[in-house]
């Protein structure tokens, strides 16, 4: 099983992503969760959400707090959340930002595995907003390769209706674009 | 069966409604309940079922709403959660006492002050004496089908009571997992459509639930708890026909790795379901510590539990909700006076924990576990909260 937090800001639509990761698992005939930090919600307050995606059925039903993956949807967040907390020891860090590696690395104090990729400008370029929970997907698929690309269609189509290409295409194209940085 | 398909919880419970040609629904949209709300009024709204949402101002009209509905022999549906089902206190004896088989999902929450939108069970215990059938739902399948199974089980002939099916909140209802879903052929072959014993129409004017004087109401008082506890038996029997149709069974008590157990550790709700992680964790280091979930709250199913924990020493009570001033939390509370009398019942220890969304890990059952065994006495205690 394999345990991923997703950071975002209210609004960026981190509930999204999960929800995309989990139907997406789901239809790949795996088992998922996917789930937000429970409680209220407000427009640009930092906000956590998670996913579980397993080969067995999940019986586990309380929070996460050990995860294999973080995602970092908002690269504000950065030295203001605790992004790294818990996470386990060979676990992946997926960062959007404009930064460099080693300035990430340099900020969080954190020599674990990372990939990062400027989501901010593929969205902003495809789908012409901000917003990265879709594009974030394509770098969390090729940082982990736990599912499929095609397994995203159908729940961005489901979601997205017509707009689910434009989804998709931005979600390659981090896929494309997502820079490892092996463990320092 | 239908494909299986990922969904949100609380949004898979108004399908499940929605496959159980229900006639009217009356609810009130309130945390963590919302989305069941919103959900069943698109369900409606697009024509996708014949039915009528009656939109309220309050969770008392919803649940007066739906008393007046089934009293006309409508198929109901209502859900609330913690605020919404104490506003509705007033009438869910009445809904009862008429005999009327509205089934309602509630969203456990914790209830105000202080205000908290979390999970625990504290909003269903002050229902507990209405009179209507309270069941839990350990996980989203379990919601889907027992919110199908509940229509029959409350129209049944030998039944004709209000069923109340208790999904954690955010727990249960905000989760995203597989589920899988009845066709409506096979729905429609299992629930039959309701035939009510009495109903309200202008033509045949009848009066029901009015009025007793002293030398009436306590008869009246008995044959409602009459017919609670006989209800038990067509439950077990509609559950039989649902594992037989549907392959997956449903038991009043349900146990994991009981047997031959000296710790049980009892549950009710989503809870179970970590909790048997923590009896592998435990297994696996030689401790015989088994699982009992109870399914069913009213009727309270004594015999089944006896059952179950027949041999086990010690018998720990996870409760979420408090009585307060009081022996404890009901649960343990009352699984205590029901094996007052039983010779060699278990010790008894009942922890108060997991209120207003404090989450219990793995590793909490595990360290209950281990306090019960050091534990001498029977008084209840709280886990994990500061002092």
């Amino acid at each position: 099983m394999i345990e991923i937090r997703w950071h975002g800001r209210g609004g960026q639509g981190a509930v999204t992503s999960v929800e995309m990761m989990a139907l997406a698992a789901i239809e790949e005939g795996k088992y998922a969760q996917g789930f937000p930090a429970f409680g209220p919600e407000r427009r640009g307050a930092p906000v956590m959400a998670f996913n579980r995606i397993s080969d067995t059925p999940i019986k586990i039903r309380s929070g996460i707090y050990r995860p294999d993956v973080v995602v970092v949807l908002d690269p504000s967040l950065v030295g203001l959340v605790n992004v790294t907390e818990g996470l386990k020891p060979g676990g992946v860090l997926i960062v959007n930002t404009i930064k460099t590696a080693a300035e990430i690395r340099n900020k969080l104090n954190y020599k674990g595995k990372l990939f990062t990729v400027n989501a901010g400008r593929i969205a902003r370029e495809e789908l012409g907003v901000p917003i990265t929970n879709t594009t974030m997907l394509g770098a969390v698929l090729k940082a982990t390769g736990i599912l499929k690309l095609e397994a995203l269609k159908a729940p961005l189509e489901e979601r997205f209706g017509k707009m689910a290409g434009r989804n998709m295409t931005a979600l390659k194209r981090a896929y494309k674009e997502v820079k490892t940085a092996e463990a320092a | 069966m239908g494909k299986r398909v990922g969904m949100e919880v609380a949004i898979a419970a108004s399908e499940a409604v929605a496959l159980c040609n229900i006639d009217v629904a009356a609810v009130y949209p309130i945390t963590p309940q919302s989305h069941m709300a919103e959900h069943l009024a698109d369900i409606i709204h697009d024509g996708r079922i014949d039915a009528e949402f009656i939109t309220v101002e309050s969770e008392h009209s919803s649940i007066s709403a739906c008393a007046g509905a089934s009293a006309t022999g409508a198929r109901v549906y209502t859900a609330t959660s913690s605020q919404g089902l104490m506003y509705m206190h007033e009438i869910l004896p009445i809904v009862s006492a008429m005999r009327l088989p509205v089934v309602m999902g509630n969203a456990n929450r914790a209830v105000s002050g202080p205000l908290n939108i979390w999970n625990d069970h504290t909003d269903i215990m002050p229902q507990r004496d209405s009179g209507w059938i309270c069941m839990f739902a350990e996980n989203g399948q379990e919601v889907v089908d027992m919110t199908i199974q509940s229509f029959k089980i409350a129209e049944h002939p030998d039944v004709m009571l209000p069923i109340v099916l208790n999904i954690d909140g955010f727990q249960l209802t905000h989760m995203i997992e597989p589920l899988e879903f009845p066709t409506q052929k096979e729905v429609n072959k299992f629930l039959p459509p309701r035939k009510p014993f009495a109903s309200l129409h202008p033509d045949n004017p009848i009066s029901m639930g009015c009025f007793n004087t002293p030398d009436i109401y306590a008869e009246t008082m008995k044959a409602k708890d009459t017919a609670l506890h006989n209800s038990k038996k067509t439950i077990v029997k509609i559950w039989k026909e649902w594992g037989k149709q549907f392959g997956r069974t449903y038991k009043p008590v349900e146990t994991y790795r009981a047997k031959g157990a000296d710790t049980l550790i009892l549950t009710m709700g989503s809870m179970g379901e970590t909790a048997s992680i923590a009896v592998d964790e435990l297994r696996k280091k030689g401790a015989a510590v088994g699982l009992v979930r109870l399914r069913l709250w009213r009727p309270f199913p004594l015999d089944e539990l006896r059952a179950a924990i027949k041999g086990c020493k010690t018998l720990i009570v996870m409760d979420r909700a408090i009585s307060f001033g009081g022996a404890g939390g009901p649960v343990g509370t009352e699984i205590k006076s029901l094996l007052y009398h039983d010779k060699g019942r278990p010790r008894i220890v009942d922890f108060i924990m997991g209120l207003g969304g404090r989450d219990v890990t793995v590793n909490d059952f595990i360290a209950m576990v281990e306090r019960a065994k050091k534990k001498k006495d029977e008084t209840y205690e709280y886990y994990g909260v500061r002092e």
